[in-house]
């Protein structure tokens, strides 16, 4: 697991604390406005997918996206989940935040959907956090994560997949 | 059966810590109860009338004698000494102190079960036909591939906030003794023209307050796509069922309000896509889990003939059996519903008895039917006796397999929170009702099931007969429903008219089994006088 690198507050794109960061470039500082705005500002970096967007209608634009943060105004709305894996399966590489009701036990399933930054409405215990990003020793199907499912492990399929 | 590999037992593991921690940090305040409350729903911990719930998984149905041993010691130290068989091939236990549910966990985990998503809006436990690789009439054993998917359903992290509960069952025989159709995924293994297997995918089924039927959207799904192509029906799911409104949240409102076309449409294009993505398991995984599901060891050439020379035996045989697709073996189904009693229930000794008949007669496994009944899969017929005597000794040898007293019943009001009735009285004055003068003999196959609300946890609508307990200005009220069926021909049930108090409707009930004595044509059971006559006679004398 790549180091969770501490930011400070100002760091955070569009006003969102970013608490825990899984990358080493730059943060982008540009304001995450929404898909419909995205699209139609072409020189927009930063875009910001609530739970009834559909993700696929930035994909013809990854090419400028540097930032997608995707909000969960409720911890109990899994469409983000759907959101991460679909930009990442499209091939984005860029940061892909979770920003809103972002809670401790969460916070594994995010990460292996693919988001690489998250930033809680409420701060996280620090300590339990990283407990829950170390939780699982296996995986038992492909997401957008690097970890190899349990049924390539058995079968000596030891490399990383596509998916 | 399956047997966890070290992988299996890991994950088994970390997640009875993660169940730890999270029960620690509850009560040490970290996580408000609406956090937790998810958090322990995924971990089968309900909230009741009178103290939590825990529903463990029994995957695919499929118990070992050491696990229904481990679920008796359970029942003796954590509970009353008894739990509850249910419709979705689980067992639950209804007086369990928070604290300790770690720990029950943790018991769990020795004899390779869990309680993993056996509740909140996730992939459920994978169900299955009760006879899987028993049966003389299934195509493969179903068991390999409920299994397949409750790896790939396990802790998958796209799929664990769904808009609701998910649903998935897996059979491979054209009888269908699992409900499948009624499921969110139902699943047939089948073989195409070309003698290969594959997959028949039915979505959208399910019962509830707005029962449906599935509809097939895939004929043939190779296996080796399986997964691949469960993957795209959950997704197309939680980006587009309905959150706006729990009650029109399952995937049944999703497919009825697109149209099973436009859903089909949707998953293919999802489909081919996630086929692009390499999602699908190495085919040696499925080989690999196959291998736990070989035939046992049958004795070739033993005695294929039963003594039915003790006639309560006989009478046993003939409602409590089913072939074996070995010749000298049969399936012998274990009634919970003894007359008077409580349907699924089972004491701790009950327990301990039927596991060490397993062992002996039937290599090692059990079942659990859909039914709330348990099966002993694979007993010589030259056993069959003993069994019989010894479960008849210990109050288990009830004959009354798929009969009116062998009743499906939700824990309803006397035990659940979401109810407005009781079902287990009810359930009770039936089985007295008509097992007195042996009318429930006479009456033969008659499937009756009872919920105490409309969330049909019961499955009323698909019962020959059913009961939905409803609140009736602060009164318990029973509506009547006939023509419901969860087999192949699967069909919902309808409402008779105005409902009835708790006698008043086993009244009822008699009433209507009296139009069909009268009414039936050589060989037909109730439900087919039903669909021949209609609900008019019955009407008429259960109203006039």
């Amino acid at each position: 697991m790549a180091e969770v690198l501490p930011l400070p507050s100002e760091g955070a794109g569009s006003g969102d604390h970013v608490q825990f960061r899984f990358r080493d470039d730059e943060p982008l500082m540009d304001p995450a406005v929404t898909v419909d705005a995205f699209i139609d500002q072409t020189n927009a970096t930063a875009v910001r997918v609530e739970p009834g967007d559909d993700a696929r209608k930035l994909l013809p634009h990854l090419g400028r996206i540097g930032l997608v943060e995707v909000n969960f105004p409720a911890f109990t709305d899994g469409r983000g989940y759907s959101v991460a894996r679909i930009l990442r399966e499209a091939g984005y590489a860029g940061e892909l935040r979770a920003v809103g009701d972002v809670l401790i036990d969460q916070l594994s399933q995010m990460k292996r959907c693919g988001f690489d930054a998250f930033a809680p409405d409420k701060p996280l215990d620090e300590t339990d956090a990283k407990a829950a990003f170390d939780r699982w020793p296996h995986v038992y199907q492909p997401a957008a994560d690097a970890r190899v499912p349990i049924w390539n492990l058995r079968h000596g399929r030891n490399q990383e997949q596509n998916g | 059966m399956y047997k966890y590999d070290h992988y299996d037992q890991a994950m088994v593991d970390a997640r009875v810590e993660e169940f730890r921690d999270q029960v620690r940090r509850r009560i040490e305040g970290h996580l408000t109860e609406d956090q937790f409350k998810s958090l322990r729903l995924m971990n089968g911990l309900y909230l009741q009338l009178h103290a939590y719930m825990l529903r463990v998984a029994v995957p695919y149905g499929t118990l070992s004698s050491a696990q229904m041993r481990a679920l008796a010691d359970i029942a003796d130290k954590y509970d009353r000494g008894y739990g509850h068989f249910t419709t979705r091939q689980n067992i639950q236990y209804n007086w369990i102190k928070l604290e300790e549910a770690p720990d029950i966990l943790a018991d769990l985990a020795k004899v390779e079960m869990h309680a993993i998503q056996t509740s909140g809006n996730c992939i459920r436990n994978i169900s299955s036909d009760q006879y899987a690789g028993a049966a003389a009439d299934e195509e493969v054993d179903p068991r390999p591939y409920a299994e397949l998917l409750r790896q790939w359903s396990t802790f998958h992290p796209e799929f664990l906030t769904l808009p609701r509960k998910f649903k998935i069952c897996v059979i491979a025989s054209e009888q269908d003794r699992a409900a499948m159709r009624l499921h969110d995924i139902g699943i047939r293994i089948l073989r195409n023209e070309a003698g290969e297997l594959g997959a028949r995918f039915y979505v959208g089924g399910g019962m509830g307050r707005t029962p449906m039927i599935a509809p097939v959207i895939r004929d043939f799904v190779p296996l080796d796509q399986l997964i691949t192509y469960s993957e795209a029906c959950l997704r197309v799911y939680n980006r587009y069922g309905r959150r706006d409104n729990k009650f029109k949240a399952r995937i049944k409102i999703l497919v009825h309000e697109m149209g099973a076309d436009e859903y089909t449409r949707q998953v293919e294009e999802e489909f081919a896509h996630l086929l692009s993505q390499g999602i699908e398991p190495p085919t040696a995984e499925l080989e690999r889990i196959r291998t736990y599901f070989q035939d046992p060891a049958f004795e070739h050439g033993a005695l294929d003939a039963l003594d039915r020379s003790d006639p309560d035996f006989a009478l046993w045989v003939d409602r409590n059996t089913m072939a074996h697709k070995q010749a000298g073996y049969i399936n012998a189904t274990i009634s919970l519903k003894p007359v008077g009693g409580i349907p699924g229930d089972a004491s701790a000794d009950q327990m301990r008895l039927m596991a060490d008949l397993a062992e002996r007669y039937s290599f090692d496994e059990l079942r659990v039917t859909h039914a709330q009944n348990i099966v002993l899969p694979h007993v010589r017929k030259a056993d069959l006796y003993e069994v019989w005597k010894q479960l008849d000794q210990a109050g288990l040898g009830t004959a009354n397999i798929d009969q009116i007293d062998d009743i499906i019943a939700c824990p309803g009001l006397d035990y659940c929170s979401l109810a407005n009735a009781r079902s287990i009285p009810v359930a009770q004055k039936i089985s007295q009702r008509f097992a007195a003068g042996g009318k429930a003999d006479a009456l033969g196959e008659l499937k009756l099931k009872i919920s105490g609300c409309i969330n049909a946890c019961g499955h009323h609508h698909a019962g020959h007969i059913g009961i939905l307990g409803v609140d009736r200005k602060g009164k318990e009220n029973y509506q009547l429903l006939l023509g419901g069926s969860e087999a192949e021909d699967t069909s919902l049930g309808k409402i008779t008219g105005p409902g009835f108090d708790e006698d008043g409707i086993v009244d009822a009930i008699e009433r209507a089994t009296d139009v069909y004595l009268r009414e039936r044509g050589e060989g037909e059971r109730f439900l087919d006088t039903y669909r021949r006559i209609g609900m008019e006679p019955f009407k008429e004398a259960i109203y006039g």
